[in-house]
């Protein structure tokens, strides 16, 4: 060293607890369907239900507030008509909320409000950041297009234009989720429906997205599919290291996948802490009915 | 002439409300614009668009030439080309380029059109995007957002299923690097006449109320992949059995002489005129090869 640099302070030591970091955030997420009045406006205002008695308009969700952090499973139950699935269709921008904030950290950071952004912004995330798995395989996949083409279409959406590699991916990913190659090709519409969610995992998978969106994934399978498919769902937290919002009203999923859990009721958040706390400790009356009821 | 119509049949405000649309389309190239398709005494789905798009702009001092599938012959083609004739009175032809004026069905002619000249092409569907998503509300907020996956998508099933794309004809063209477009159900082998051409080109798509165009010297690109480049077809070194060209888009026909199957050239004033100029160079003379 020259006698005449300047002597600097080493930097200070500063840790960066990034793992603590959220990698979606959401907070006082609103969805009503109406206009709403003076009365429904405060957000403490006693509703029938999740209905405005002087409106009548629906608050399908009310000031939801959450957080994911990575690798995590966060768990979401709720009756039907709770706002499980509007809560998820505003993450995934399905549909517009009426009031929230949503940080994204894999997009920028954490900077902006997610619902803020252009359309084009929005479809960015949906396809290079999110991943979704709808309780309705219909709204999750083309039916009439191949298996291959599903799960084409999200990296063509994110600007490849090389068919080998697409086909590659496809192949892996049929492969990592059990179905067999020789019906890759097929449409899902020819598919079990076990299978058909099976390709909307492997779809929701393509681009390696790190958030990944499952409304009520195993309703309506049997129980060995079911098995199977959750097995998946595990696996691939274990090996990709996704963090996933898992919604159901199946308490039983909640507890096998879900490290926390959120219980909604009404359209609000009525309870949340770590699945284990929740399920052995209820607080909430509704709470505790539905865990008493868990057979 | 006996006039029983206004001219060119349509009345003078519908003649101006499709030439705005055809001003739009012009300015905004590739992009489709609505507009009131009117009836026609021809049936929705046979040229009305195209017809429209021709009584609008034809004046009495143009040149009409008609084709339907390359032929000045068939059907469609004549009964258009009278329908035009009568209520207009201008001259008709069947020879490119004398025509100022040149109403398609399926193809673009072989000969190179001039700037001076007119293409007026008959659309059947035209949403390129219309196969992967029904609802006109979401095409048209796909084509506002550039977002053209499905157009992509519906050529990676093609190759998936059967290793190659088989868009046989109407493949899908990005224009002016902006907007995906259906170039009307002409072959593939005519879709790099659309680019960077000379001429003009509006399609008018009657059924579905829809007007675009291709302004001259647009940029014009068949969509494709990296691994899949865009091809046209291939007749494997086969020839016109009349003038004996092999750079002209061929179709399969049975020689009724011989019941043996022969290629011929589609458009049957580049192959007359082919053989006219082979006769003269040959110093023979005499009558049409047909």
């Amino acid at each position: 060293m020259s006698p005449t640099a300047p002597t600097t302070l080493p930097e200070p030591v500063r840790h960066v607890y990034a793992d603590e970091a959220p990698v979606l955030s959401v907070a006082g997420l609103a969805k009503q369907y109406g206009p709403g009045c003076d009365w429904c406006r405060d957000p403490e205002a006693p509703l029938e239900r999740n209905i405005c008695p002087r409106c009548g308009t629906v608050h399908a969700v009310r000031g939801v507030s959450l957080e994911v952090h990575p690798g995590e499973i966060l768990g979401i139950v709720g009756e039907s008509g709770s706002g499980k699935s509007t809560l998820m269709q505003c993450l995934y921008f399905d549909q517009e909320p009426t009031a929230g904030d949503m940080r994204v950290t894999a997009y920028d950071g954490g900077e902006a409000n997610c619902f803020g952004l252009s359309r084009q912004q929005k479809r960015f995330i949906r396809d290079r950041i999110f991943g979704m798995v709808y309780q309705n395989p219909y709204l999750g996949l083309r039916m009439t297009f191949s298996a291959l083409s599903n799960i084409a279409e999200k990296q063509i959406a994110a600007g490849c234009r090389t068919v080998s590699t697409m086909v590659a991916r496809g192949e892996e990913l049929l492969g990592r989720v059990n179905i067999p190659l020789r019906r890759a090709g097929d449409a899902p519409r020819d598919f079990s429906g076990g299978m058909q969610q099976r390709v909307q995992i492997a779809k929701a998978l393509s681009n390696e997205p790190p958030v990944l969106f499952l409304d009520e994934v195993t309703t309506g399978l049997d129980l060995s599919v079911q098995a199977r498919v959750l097995d998946l769902i595990l696996q691939l937290r274990r090996d990709l290291g996704v963090s996933m919002v898992v919604v159901s009203h199946d308490l039983g999923v909640i507890r096998l996948l879900a490290d926390r859990t959120v219980v909604m009721l009404d359209g609000r958040v009525i309870e949340h802490g770590l699945t284990d706390q929740v399920m052995q400790d209820p607080q909430h009356a509704y709470t505790q009915e539905l865990v008493y009821s868990l057979l | 002439m006996r006039r029983n119509y206004n001219f060119a049949f349509l009345d003078e405000g519908s003649k101006r409300e499709i030439r705005r649309a055809i001003l739009k389309g012009v300015a905004i190239p590739g992009y489709q614009v609505p507009f009131a398709s009117r009836e026609m005494p021809i049936g929705r789905g046979w040229g009305t668009g195209g017809l429209q798009i021709t009584l609008s702009c034809i004046g009495p001092d143009d040149v009409l030439k008609v084709i339907d599938q390359g032929s000045d012959a068939s059907v469609n083609a004549v009964s258009i080309r009278g329908l035009v004739q009568q209520t207009t009175g201008v001259d008709t032809t069947t020879r490119t380029e004398e025509a100022t004026l040149v109403q398609s069905r399926h193809r673009i002619p072989e000969r190179r059109l001039r700037r001076d000249q007119l293409l007026v092409l008959q659309v059947p569907m035209p949403e390129p995007l219309r196969t992967y998503e029904a609802r006109e509300s979401v095409t048209k907020r796909l084509h506002a957002e550039a977002e053209y996956t499905g157009a992509y998508l519906e050529l990676f099933e093609q190759v998936v299923r059967y290793g190659t794309t088989t868009t046989g004809a109407d493949h899908p063209v990005m224009v002016g690097g902006r907007y995906v477009m259906a170039p009307s159900p002409i072959p593939r082998f005519d879709n790099h006449k659309l680019d960077d051409a000379d001429n003009l080109t509006l399609l008018g798509a009657g059924r579905e109320k829809k007007i675009y165009a291709v302004p001259p010297h647009t940029r014009v690109e068949s969509l494709a992949f990296e691994d899949h480049p865009f091809v046209t077809e291939e007749f494997d070194g086969a020839s016109c059995c009349l003038c004996g060209a092999t750079d002209t888009y061929l179709t399969q026909t049975t020689d009724p002489a011989t019941g043996e199957s022969v290629w011929m050239c589609s458009d049957t004033d580049a192959c007359s005129q082919r053989l006219e100029r082979a006769r003269l160079a040959t110093g023979q003379k005499g009558g049409d090869a047909r």
